[in-house]
């Protein structure tokens, strides 16, 4: 077994106790992406240097006993939609292609300050705008499950990563169901926290009033105790929100007496794939044998989410991806008769096709005479969709979903069919509309052994109790490995057994 | 001129706020400093910089707000203005479209036609631009992004105003109102304040407003009154000639005295506002309104109805120290020290006056101390010093804000009033000048007058002139 198939807090603890060094932890992530990433592709870059100079500060610190924390020492991989000081950041997309930021996200700094070692930037739909990762300007990342499948996205290198082991841990961020479908995808759990509870400073942005940063790890320990290390609040994000506490790891019993879990019939009706669906509803079973009490209700307006959302998001993206545009950094044209042609130029050939499509979408639903009847529309949908979360709050504990319709689609497969892929987002949409916390915990695989994920969603600042399910829910299986990882690619690795 | 037509005109006015940092970030807001030395990634648009709102900018629209008659918005929102522009780091301006934080306002001018009330549309808060600067040497154009994130207010008029006169009056109360505030210092030429002219004409008695025109550019009150002339005249031409006004933006050259066409209604720009995702909606509570309420500094009207009150001072003296904030706030300082009104006004309105005209300065710029005025004062109230030193002694003061004692005693400008020194010195020049002398006992009085100056002259200037008329009485008189 490799020191990249424990998980971070196991890996922690190894490096506290002095059984690993922080530098063979380190080592240990980058020969397993030497190893997997010509097959995978989770990474955008990879910085060694970097992460083995971090590596002899981290063991320095935690020696002398400044760095206690569970994550000190462990390696993490960041989605590229984050700015990493002094590391090349791209939002894999050619019109980031050689931006270095000159300063690091506020969740990047929280994770560093626990002790982590970033060891490089994971691959990503461009900007976020995707559901597969293929839309990523630097090729396509493999579902290490099935090479032939997608891993989902926006966050599929993040999750890929994780599930072929090539790194500890990795966050991601979720924007309409980016860190917990591609999660779903690759068999790996990962959690979206309540909208404001990760700075979004230093993210680069996609749907500001939608985007929150979050975990992606192994397992539901490693995503309470990440989640707690990268959550805070923080002065330079106005929608960042000043929690009462930012205790998550106490979550973690196996203890779901009476908690009430609501099954939304809306969620699991046509469109839904049969496996997926038993799969998820097996999780109910479970969760009702260890004592919780679940029942089936109607949330309401689901259809409505996937409209509202691509308005709403793309109608900030327009805005948002204005300020890329050849003056001040990133790529610029080579050729040019005036301002205005450098930023046609720039921005044709600096954008790919999906975040195009999205701009003029965007600029399309802002546009006077439009503005009412689609962007304000879609700001009642969402204010509406809030409304039926909150009656149903009344009733339950949490929300049990899918995180998708299916498992992992072929690669090629979903960009054809835009629309189709849009619809592929019904389940993790709404939550970003209500600002909820949504974690993805894998509960089986379908026919073929692709991974199925349980979708937990909880009301707002309610991560402690969907912690808690998914971590009862973990307590009853086994952590299954993806066929890459168990065919051990890991002989120069660490051997431990 | 066959027909008669009347002028209406609206005004949006910018103002940058007095605030020591940038509206969404920490960046200094000082005028001048090499280019890009007041920025961060937040105010140069930086790939996942947030804004926070600065609450001094708040306080500052809410004062301003208040003075100016307008309901405040204690709910109101920021939204994005889109455009692409260099200056304009992220491409999109953070100002208030939807909810401005003030509206429905109003302020009383004067001019001589009497007394009417401009109706303020809105006052709303945003960001500034950057400054692109042309290099032709090089052929290339930079950014400067000092600039960008200063705070400014629009202040946008309702179409109340009639003439040129009634403009420039407008513009004075809201400077003098926000100057009293300390919101801004209001230089046009610094562009500190900025006005743009909403202006149509229409024929006298009809009701519909003509076609406008916005009139931009303009950095003096000179010149926005010659711009006013200039475009109603342009308008009424095209109307005469059967031709038709076209709604367009225009930009005014002030040595050409000629405006130009920018842009026309037709390729307005589509801004696509929205309301900014990045900033939540201001609340403002009852207890913060109050607050800023509380802090309302005492404005022009009630100051010159103290001051007539409170110091007896002419109506004509209040009317002009009150017309800077500066000037007022030095007045009431030496006042308080000295106790004498009038003398402190009279050193204002006269010497201060003259030499801020002579320096080409303004009332604002003014950088003496109250006290050292009041020590002035005092020392020729003593006869310490005569008037004619005071005056050159007052000079230092303005220009050093030396103080008065230790100047008189370093430079030897003390009144001689040793009564010895002086009658020698008046013998000697009646005895020098015996013309003079015959002239007086002949019957004229004047000759008197130069043979006082003779003296001064004598004492180096520095003789109490009391004395030496007593004196010359007395010998002349012998």
């Amino acid at each position: 077994m490799s020191l990249m198939s424990l998980t971070a807090v196991e890996l922690g603890k190894k490096i506290r106790a002095g059984e690993v060094s922080v530098t063979e932890a380190v080592k240990e992530a980058l020969a397993q992406a030497e190893a997997k990433e010509s097959s995978v592709h989770a990474y955008v870059s990879l910085n060694p240097d970097y992460a083995l100079e971090r590596a002899e500060q981290v063991q320095k610190q935690i020696a002398d006993g400044t760095l206690t924390g569970p994550l000190a020492g462990v390696p993490v991989a960041i989605k590229d939609n984050m700015c990493t000081k002094g590391i090349k950041t791209t939002c894999s997309s050619r019109i980031l292609e050689n931006f270095v930021p000159p300063y690091s996200a506020q969740a990047v700094e929280n994770l560093e300050r626990a002790g982590a070692v970033i060891i490089g930037k994971t691959n990503m739909d461009e900007f976020a705008m995707g559901s597969t990762t293929e839309t990523s300007a630097f090729g396509v990342t493999r579902n290490p499950w099935n090479l032939e499948h997608v891993p989902g996205g926006s966050s599929g290198g993040s999750c890929a990563a994780v599930a072929a082991e090539e790194v500890s841990f990795s966050l991601g961020s979720d924007t309409g169901g980016s860190i917990r479908q591609p999660s779903s995808f690759c068999g790996v759990t990962g959690i979206k926290p309540t909208y404001g509870t990760v700075s979004r400073y230093g993210l680069i942005a996609y749907g500001s009033s939608l985007d929150q940063i979050g975990p992606v790890a192994k397992d539901v320990t490693d995503c309470a105790a990440v989640l707690e290390a990268i959550a805070s609040y923080d002065p330079k994000d106005s929608t960042s929100v000043k929690r009462d506490s930012y205790d998550f790891t106490g979550a973690l019993q196996d203890d779901v007496k009476g908690l009430r879990i609501g099954i939304p019939r809306d969620y699991f009706g046509e469109g839904l794939n049969p496996e997926v669906k038993e799969a998820v509803l097996h999780v109910a079973r479970v969760l009702e044998e260890k004592g919780a009490v679940a029942e089936e209700f109607d949330l309401s307006l689901v259809q409505y989410a996937i409209p509202a959302y691509y308005v709403i998001a793309s109608a900030e993206a327009s805005s948002n991806l204005a300020r890329f545009d050849g003056v001040k950094y990133g790529y610029r044209t080579a050729e040019y008769t005036d301002l205005h042609n450098m930023y046609k130029k720039t921005r044709s050939e600096g954008f790919g096709p999906e975040v195009k499509r999205r701009i003029m979408l965007g600029s399309f639903v802002l546009s006077s005479g439009y503005y009412d009847a689609y962007y304000l529309k879609a700001l009642r949908t969402k204010a509406l969709i809030k409304q039926a979360f909150d009656r149903a709050f009344e009733r339950f504990d949490m929300i049990l979903a899918p995180a998708a319709p299916t498992t992992a689609p072929k690669l090629g497969e979903s960009l054809s069919d835009p629309i189709q892929m849009y619809l592929g987002d019904i389940y993790t949409i709404s939550v970003n509309l209500a600002g909820l916390p949504g974690i993805t915990v894998p509960c089986g695989t379908d026919h073929s052994g692709l991974p199925i994920g349980a979708q937990l969603i909880g009301n707002c600042f309610e991560e402690k109790k969907i912690l808690r399910a998914a971590y009862a829910f973990e307590q009853s299986k086994e952590y299954i490995r993806c066929p890459l990882s168990a065919a051990d690619f890991s002989k120069q690795g660490g051997e431990e057994e | 001129m066959s027909r008669e037509y009347e002028t209406v005109i609206g005004l949006e006015v910018h103002v940058e706020l007095a605030t020591k940092t940038k509206i969404f970030c920490g960046c200094s807001t000082q005028f001048g400093g090499a280019p890009n030395t007041h920025t961060c990634p937040v105010c140069t648009g930086m790939p996942g910089s947030l804004p926070v709102l600065n609450k001094q900018v708040v306080e500052y629209a809410v004062a301003v707000g208040l003075a100016t008659n307008c309901t405040i918005n204690q709910h109101c929102k920021f939204d994005r203005k889109n455009y692409f522009y260099p200056d304009n780091p992220q491409n999109y301006q953070i100002s208030q479209l939807y909810q401005p934080i003030c509206v429905n306002g109003g302020i009383e001018i004067e001019t001589e036609r009497g007394k009417k009330i401009v109706g303020i549309h809105e006052i709303h808060m945003e960001e500034d631009a950057g400054k692109l600067v042309h290099d032709e040497w090089e052929d290339c154009s930079l950014v400067d992004f000092n600039r960008s994130g200063v705070p400014l207010i629009e202040i946008v008029s309702e179409p109340d105003m009639r003439s040129a006169e009634e403009v420039i009056a407008y513009l004075e109360k809201l400077r003098l109102i926000i100057q009293y505030l300390g919101a801004s210092d209001c230089k046009l030429q610094e562009g500190s304040m900025r006005a743009d002219v909403n202006l149509s004409v229409r024929e006298a008695g009809t009701e519909a407003f003509g076609t406008r025109t916005e009139m931009k550019n303009l950095n003096s009150f000179k010149a926005i009154a010659r711009a006013i002339e200039g475009e109603k005249r342009r308008q009424i031409e095209l109307l005469e000639e059967g031709k038709t006004v076209i709604q367009e933006t225009r930009r005014w050259d002030d040595n050409k005295e000629h405006s130009y066409a920018m842009r026309s209604k037709e390729d307005a720009k589509d801004y696509r506002y929205f309301p900014e995702p990045d900033l939540p909606p201001i609340h403002i509570s009852d207890e913060w309104l109050m607050e800023i309420k509380a802090r309302q500094p005492e404005l022009r009207t009630e100051k010159l109805a103290r001051y007539k009150e409170e110091y007896d001072i002419p109506e004509y003296d209040a009317k002009i120290i009150t017309e800077s904030k500066k000037m007022a706030d030095i007045f009431e300082a030496a006042t308080a020290i000295c106790h004498k009104p009038k003398k402190v006004s009279n050193w204002l309105m006269v010497e201060t006056m003259r030499l801020l005209k002579e320096q080409e300065m303004e009332a604002q710029d003014i950088s003496f101390s109250p006290e050292n005025l009041a020590k002035l004062i005092d020392l020729i109230d003593a006869g310490t010093i005569n008037g004619t030193v005071g005056k050159e002694v007052f000079e230092a003061i303005f220009r050093e804000d030396v103080d008065p004692v230790r100047y008189v005693e370093e430079k030897g400008l003390a009144a001689v009033n040793d009564e010895g020194a002086l009658r020698a010195a008046v013998e000697k020049v009646v005895q020098e000048n015996p013309q003079s002398v015959e002239d007086f006992h002949n019957g004229k009085k004047k000759a008197i007058g130069f043979l006082v100056g003779q003296t001064m002259k004598a004492m180096g200037g520095k003789a109490n002139p009391q004395m030496v008329n007593q004196l010359l009485n007395e010998i002349l008189s012998r």
